[in-house]
């Protein structure tokens, strides 16, 4: 019996810890901006080319192969002081206080634009820089072997929950989010820059899509439709947890994660609609999610 | 006035594969997805924003792709299963998701789209996965006909059923039934108020929209003679959001000149550069942006200033 949970129960965390980096930025900035960001799959595949590029550089110039752990950081910052503020000033600003649908639609335009740039300036081969797996190594559990990376991923996944709810608890900038969450005008007329901590916010939702993409990397690669692909489960994800829930997105990246490799253990053909299906399920009897209510949004 | 127009329109549409045989399967295409376009309209009129219609599309392609392989070889009549077999999935998926309002209603479309995406690319035996099915030529009327002959009534009997169906689809939205859509839009609980049953008109609404994107999805099929798993992906129903805001949710035309307007601009484009996705995704930004009321909205505009 425990001979098959462990394993189970291990894959399920290794893949919600990926599915968590995928959704946890998604459902970020619509807490904050309450825009939901369509172009946000395309953020992940760019900090995922970006750590592939900088890690192809490394080994091609024969670096320290340790460089390649800083490349995966660098790139997400990168990515998120590039793309953050311009996006957020130029075409996310125009959108707030517009209908839901023009949200989604300038957000859609963003996502054919960005895949495109991605197209012309990546190609369309999949790149794929293992480094930081082969360095870490292996190590086995219960009898079945494990990336280390992989546990590390798990690790991590963790680090940013926490973090994150430090942040927002225990923070000054996160009692600004905070303020500006519960009510946008009241948080206004009481001297706070609103506009900042939406650039911030969105930034950091952006670090978090990129830093997502660069992780997943070294042990999926990345190729042209991961953004398309990573867009759906990163919706899938918010939603079961509740729009604008951190620790919900938690919580349903392990329903997720759970379900897909439950999926792939008993019906492998079946692997593919396993996160629909539970995000189906959930939104029937709960609409707004797991943690989601109608009127007090919370991050 | 208009009807001058929208008649000139038809007529010039009619005889350009004439002069350019190239632009027939173009046409069909676009009218193909203008159909589809439509049924996202019609639902954006209330407000609601589906990100999903792509799998109605898909449905109906499907559906001409199985029936024909289970022996049925008429074109009328694998025309006429197909689109009641998207309305058909289009009334239950409904059933569920009318109840629900903006986001939520886009993402669960999205969602039900995925899973119908997910089950055509992995049923292999079914569907045959990633290679998709292929679609036949069917007999017209009982004639075996070659492929450029059935091409080309395919071409026309779509251009046909534009017509017919958007005069169709112009009274209904012109109706009380059509009106109540708009009304569901502004103020819901108002409507109930009157007396109006909300989910009904939801309902009827999002059955004809299916409807609509599953006569899209088959003469696509027809004319593409393939259906593929992508039909359902949601960047597909993307477009179909984004052609029928590019064409103005105004009225049916905005749709069809939507559609029309993007694979002709695709056509020219593709021999220039490759880099179509960003056209289309800077143009549909310009267009929300700076004309909320699409292209369609150009020439409605006019007609406005001129009464």
């Amino acid at each position: 019996m425990s001979n098959t949970v462990i394993p189970l129960l291990l894959d399920s965390l290794a893949s919600a810890a990926l599915i968590f980096f995928a959704a946890v930025g998604l459902t970020l900035v619509f807490s904050v901006l309450r825009v939901l960001n369509v172009a946000h799959g395309s953020l992940y595949s760019i900090g995922a080319y970006v750590a592939a590029s900088i890690g192809l550089f490394i080994a091609s110039r024969q670096l320290s192969p340790y460089l390649s752990f800083a490349a995966l950081l660098c790139s997400a910052v990168f990515v998120a002081a590039l793309f953050g503020p311009l996006i957020e000033r130029t075409l996310i600003r125009w959108t707030y206080g517009k209908s839901e649908a023009v949200q989604i639609l300038i957000t859609f335009g963003l996502f054919l634009i960005l895949e495109d740039l991605q197209r012309m300036i990546f190609g369309v081969q999949s790149l794929y820089e293992d480094a930081p797996v082969r360095l870490l190594g292996t190590s086995q559990i219960g009898g079945v072997v494990y990336l280390n990376y992989q546990l590390l991923l798990i690790g991590l996944a963790v680090i940013v929950v926490i973090g994150l709810r430090m942040l927002v608890r225990h923070t000054r900038l996160g009692r600004l989010i905070t303020a500006v969450v519960a009510d946008r005008e009241m948080a206004q007329s009481i001297g706070i820059d609103t506009n900042r901590i939406f650039i911030l916010a969105f930034s950091l939702g952006v670090f978090l899509a990129a830093l997502g993409g660069a992780l997943a990397m070294p042990t999926s690669g990345v190729a042209p439709g991961l953004g398309a692909d990573t867009m759906v489960l990163a919706f899938a994800v918010a939603a079961i947890g509740g729009l604008g829930q951190i620790e919900g997105a938690a919580v349903a990246s392990l329903i997720v994660g759970l379900a897909r490799v439950l999926a792939i253990y008993y019906v492998p053909s079946l692997d593919a609609v396993a996160p629909y299906a539970a995000m189906l399920i959930v939104l029937l009897i709960r609409p707004y999610g797991l943690f989601g209510s109608v009127s007090a949004r919370k991050i | 006035m208009r009807a001058a127009y929208a008649i000139a329109a038809v007529l010039v549409i009619a005889t350009l594969p004439r002069l350019a045989p190239w632009l027939q399967f173009v046409l069909t295409l676009a009218i193909a997805k203008g159909f589809a376009a439509l049924g996202v309209a019609v639902l954006l009129r209330a407000g609601l924003i589906s990100i999903g219609h792509a799998m109605f599309f898909a449905v109906s392609a499907y559906g001409v792709a199985f029936l024909a392989r289970a022996g049925v070889g008429d074109l009328a009549t694998l025309l006429v299963l197909s689109v009641l077999t998207a309305a058909l999935t289009g009334a239950v998926v409904g059933a569920f998701l009318i109840r629900y309002r903006a986001i939520f209603f886009a993402m669960l479309n999205l969602a039900v789209s995925m899973v119908f995406y997910a089950l055509f690319a992995k049923l292999y035996g079914v569907t045959g996965g990633s290679d998709g099915l292929v679609v036949p030529i069917p007999s017209v009327f009982g004639a075996a006909l070659d492929e450029p002959a059935f091409m080309r009534i395919l071409f026309y009997l779509s251009l046909t059923l534009m017509v017919l169906v958007g005069l169709a689809v112009h009274r209904y939205l012109d109706s009380p039934l059509g009106h109540a859509l708009s009304a569901v839009h502004t103020n819901e609980i108002r409507l109930e108020y009157l007396g109006i049953p909300v989910w009904a008109v939801l309902l009827i609404a999002y059955t004809l929209s299916a409807a609509l994107a599953g006569l899209g999805g088959a003469i696509a099929g027809f004319a593409i003679g393939r259906v593929v798993p992508e039909f359902a992906f949601w960047t597909a129903s993307g477009h179909l959001v984004l052609i029928a805001v590019l064409g103005g949710i105004g009225g049916v035309p905005g749709a069809f000149i939507g559609a029309l307007f993007l694979e002709m601009v695709h056509t020219a484009a593709v021999t220039v550069t490759d880099a179509w996705n960003l056209i289309v995704g800077a143009a549909l930004i310009a267009v929300i942006m700076f004309m909320p009321k699409g292209l369609y909205g150009l020439v409605a505009r006019e007609e406005g200033t001129k009464r």
